[in-house]
């Protein structure tokens, strides 16, 4: 048994230590906002926060982050920024086959947690491990600012 | 308002597609939602249902079914946009459900009788069937509203989901009518809407979909769990055409929730309770691949293969003129010869699949593309009739035209291990991100030459272009139509109808048959690498005739107004023409343009790129101009081809899938890395006015990219690259 602290409830889980942090949140706990794209921490699209930063959870095994804080997409709105990138991302419509989506937005809100007024390069930087095959690049540069104005 | 008149009942019928009557008024509450998810939300009982596309609630929802696939092109709010506008409908109350398969309702009107989404054809096939389903609804509701209070329907006014009298200051919400609506009589006239009178179409409306994909609860199939299911992952053979020798099931059988472990044609299947112990079963199977018939050549010597064949004459598919006269009396000849390589769809969602075999026959959740193809697919394989196949289509985390497959060859892969299992339960099968990338299925991987002529009087005299590569077309259902005297019109498409007048002109085709990679559409088809080499050539020629790219091409448009004003509205809105600002030292800068038709839309665009001294490239901007008809949605456009110029500068810039030796070498986002934030340039957009009914826009935007960006290239270096992806090696200064 392995515990977990998911999105603010202690969870008990029967699995196998190595098991992914995401295949435990998706297959086991039905938290399935975070997505498999390519098991090794090269898309972006399965990260969430683990004490408040982020984390590609394909690659982090259940072990080590046991009695952790873990955040997922499905509670980024419970925390200001996330309800703030959140809103961004739906005001501007940034989403296009949203696969990619829960991913972006927990690295967004990690970036604008650390830096509340970033530049383009610094979003390019903060964002650049998360990708987007329907490339809405232009549009998440652009929510970012837009949070990154409602939050001043 | 405009009327369709001489419209008879039948012919309105067979319009909507086999419009039902169907008055569903259930006795109780329609049934409770599955686990919480998107797109089954529980509504209140549903009085209404004028026709196939659409529902009335005594909630006041207005549910619009979409027949075709949303997977990111925007296709759910389009539908919805259309159907509301003519229904009059509070954009607000409105949601949309993907439709059943069904082809009698739900074909795709422009591919006869058959259900699917491809080619960019989703809002131009519906626009009319979606316009009448939803003035139907309304002239019901009005002709309900009209004998609920004796005034006549043309006194009635609706908006926002309100029907109205004013005389009489009477009121009534949709819902409130949908009863007495259900008993009107289905109209035999419609009036459809002026499109000056819109008021969604070509506004802004926010997308149908944000909400659920900002907050993690849109249902991909990923995403789906049912009772009892397995997940399976499949160890699948490392070259085209090898199949299993044998194998030993044992080690993965010893992993913990590993459940069963079986051969299917396609491999291997290992099945587990969840998809890691599928993961770890399958990477522990000992496979002994039978490797005799398996194709064992590499892309280079594909390539040469190619270039060999360039050398004759293949099929003609266009010929105006006489060209042989035409190179005979040139004073100047151009030439240039392209590589395009094989391309991935790479979608961020891998593949997937979920079936479950019952007792009436079987149910299949899938960002589905094909319906009619992968129905008549399942039932041939489990001996039901297709109608016995329900498919729920669920969205599609990306496809770029990888789940329109040909053969329905990853649904029957699933389809084939729930059948070793005796259909005991239900299977999600998985792949991995190798497993989708090494399963072939690719843009094919194509060879062009391109000769022009230049006459003593300096005019563009003769054109000569001779393609090689795969036949997407051949073995897929679109065969009889889409090949037409050996030739497959999409190997052709974008270079058999050049739009330049240029009097003599001569392109041809091999096919090669004895290259088994498969290959499929690829976001644009044909014209992802026929418009690279036409858009490139054109523009070398044109540096060879000391002429500027666009006024050249102008020239030759005269007879093509649509190419003619998006290539000015971009060039204008780009500054052609003007200096571009330099960049620091050692960086070169340029302009290059690329204009292209593509199902029936018209883009052209312009790229300013900045060339580093070690060669490597950066898009700053890219200037597009759009003529897709009527803008349906104007932001859904704009961010369509705001994605369609990022797919495509992925491919140019890294996008390479190559054979050694018969095995596909790349198998993950390190070897096959898509555009990142990081390379994404600015993007502006801008979408010519018009009252044209309207054409495609998922695709369109693609193919002008690249060769804008490589004419850019040019203009900065001169060195013009003719092999993609663009290697940065050619470009050092």
């Amino acid at each position: 048994m392995i515990e977990l602290n998911v999105n603010g409830t202690p969870q008990q889980l029967d699995v196998a230590s190595d098991t992914p942090l995401l295949w435990a949140l998706r297959d086991t706990l039905h938290l399935t906002g975070t997505k498999y794209g390519c098991g090794q921490a090269l898309c972006g699209a399965c990260t969430v926060h683990v004490d408040g930063s982020p984390m590609r959870s394909c690659s982090v095994p259940v072990s080590a982050v046991a009695g952790r804080k873990i955040t997922t997409i499905e509670a980024v709105d419970k925390n200001r920024i996330g309800k703030v990138v959140q809103d961004a991302w739906r005001k501007l419509d940034v989403v296009q086959c949203g696969y990619c989506q829960s991913g972006q937005i927990m690295s967004a809100v990690a970036l604008l947690s650390q830096n509340r007024k970033p530049s383009d390069e610094e979003i390019d930087g903060a964002m650049s491990g998360n990708l987007c095959r329907c490339a809405t690049y232009v549009r998440i540069r652009a929510a970012i600012h837009e949070a990154a104005r409602a939050l001043v | 308002m405009s009327t369709i008149e001489n419209l008879s009942r039948r012919r309105f019928l067979q319009g909507s597609a086999g419009l039902t009557l169907g008055f569903w008024l259930p006795a109780v509450a329609a049934p409770a939602a599955g686990p919480g998810k998107a797109g089954e939300d529980a509504v209140g009982p549903i009085p209404f249902e004028p026709n196939a596309f659409l529902r009335i609630g005594t909630d006041n929802s207005v549910t619009v079914i979409s027949k075709h696939l949303e997977m990111g092109q925007g296709t759910y709010t389009g539908l919805a946009t259309i159907l509301a506008e003519e229904l009059d409908a509070d954009w607000k109350m409105l949601r949309v459900e993907g439709a059943p398969a069904d082809a009698r309702r739900y074909n795709n009107l422009f591919w006869g009788p058959a259900q699917g989404t491809g080619g960019s054809t989703a809002i131009a096939n519906s626009w009319e069937q979606l316009r009448r389903a939803g003035a139907a609804g309304r002239a019901m509701l009005v002709g309900a509203a009209a004998k609920r209070w004796s005034v006549p329907a043309a006194e009635i006014a609706v908006r926002d989901g309100v029907v109205s009298h004013a005389k009489s200051k009477r009121r009534a919400t949709f819902g409130e009518l949908a009863e007495l609506a259900a008993k009107q009589p289905v109209p035999t006239v419609l009036k459809l809407k002026d499109p000056k009178d819109f008021r969604l179409i070509g506004k802004q409306v926010k997308r149908k979909d944000s909400v659920d994909k900002t907050s993690g609860q849109a249902r991909f199939t990923q995403d789906v769990q049912l009772p009892g299911m397995l997940v399976a992952v499949v160890a699948h053979p490392p070259r085209f055409g090898a199949t299993v020798k044998s194998f030993d099931a044992s080690p993965a059988r010893a992993v913990k929730g590993v459940v069963d472990v079986v051969q299917i044609p396609q491999g291997v299947a290992v099945l587990a309770t969840d998809t890691w112990s599928a993961k770890k079963g399958r990477d522990a199977l000992a496979v002994n691949w039978d490797e005799r018939a398996a194709f064992k050549l590499g892309s280079e010597e594909i390539l040469a293969r190619y270039r060999e064949l360039a050398k004759k004459p293949g099929l003609v598919a266009h010929q105006s003129g006489d060209t042989e006269q035409a190179f005979g009396k040139a004073t100047k000849v151009v030439r240039a010869s392209y590589d395009f390589p094989y391309l991935a769809h790479a979608a961020m969602e891998p593949l997937n699949c979920v079936i479950r075999l019952g007792d009436g026959g079987c149910e299949v959740w899938n960002g589905e593309q094909m319906q009619t193809g992968d129905q008549y697919a399942l039932a041939g394989l489990f001996g039901l009739k297709p109608e016995q196949v329900t498919i729920h289509m669920l969205y599609a985390g990306g496809s770029f035209g990888r789940r329109a497959s040909k053969d329905s060859d990853y649904v029957l892969e699933a389809a084939h291990i729930v059948k070793a299992i005796d259909g005991r339960a239900p299977v999600k099968l998985v792949w991995m991100r190798e497993d989708d990338m090494r399963a072939g299925y690719y843009r094919p991987l194509f060879h062009h030459a391109l000769e022009a002529a230049v006459d003593g009087n300096g005019r563009l005299t003769g054109w000569r272009h001779r393609l090689v590569g795969q036949s997407i077309i051949a073995g897929s259902p679109f065969a009889a139509g889409m090949i037409k005297d050996g030739i497959d019109l999409v190997s052709v498409e974008g270079a058999a109808n050049l739009p330049y007048a240029i009097p003599n002109m001569t392109v041809d085709l091999h096919t090669p048959q004895d290259i088994p990679v498969p290959v499929l559409w690829w976001r644009s088809v044909g014209s992802s690498h026929t418009a690279y080499s036409t858009e490139t050539f054109i523009d070398q020629v044109a540096t060879a005739m000391g002429k500027d790219p666009v006024a050249l091409r102008l020239e030759l448009l005269t007879k093509h107004p649509r190419h003619a004003g998006v290539l000015k509205l971009a060039a204008e809105k780009a500054g052609w023409g003007t200096p571009l600002k330099s960049g620091k030292p050692g960086e070169r800068r340029g302009r290059g343009v690329a204009v292209h038709e593509s199902f029936n839309s018209y883009v052209a665009e312009v790229a300013e790129v900045t060339v580093a001294r070690d060669g490597s490239v950066k898009v700053d901007r890219m200037v597009c101009a759009v003529d897709c008809g009527i803008a349906v949605n104007p932001d859904n456009v704009r961010a369509q081809v705001e994605g369609a110029v990022g797919f495509a500068l992925s491919a140019a810039l890294h996008g390479e899938i190559t054979l050694k030796e018969g095995r596909v070498e790349q198998g993950n986002f390190d070897g096959y890395p898509p555009l990142r934030i990081s390379e994404m340039p600015q993007v502006e957009v801008h979408i010519v006015p018009s009252v044209a009914p309207p054409t495609g826009i998922g695709e369109p935007g693609v193919p002008p990219a690249a060769p804008a960006v490589a004419n850019a290239i040019a203009a900065a270096t001169g060195k013009r690259l003719t092999r993609l992806p663009f290697n940065p090696a050619e470009l050092v200064a």
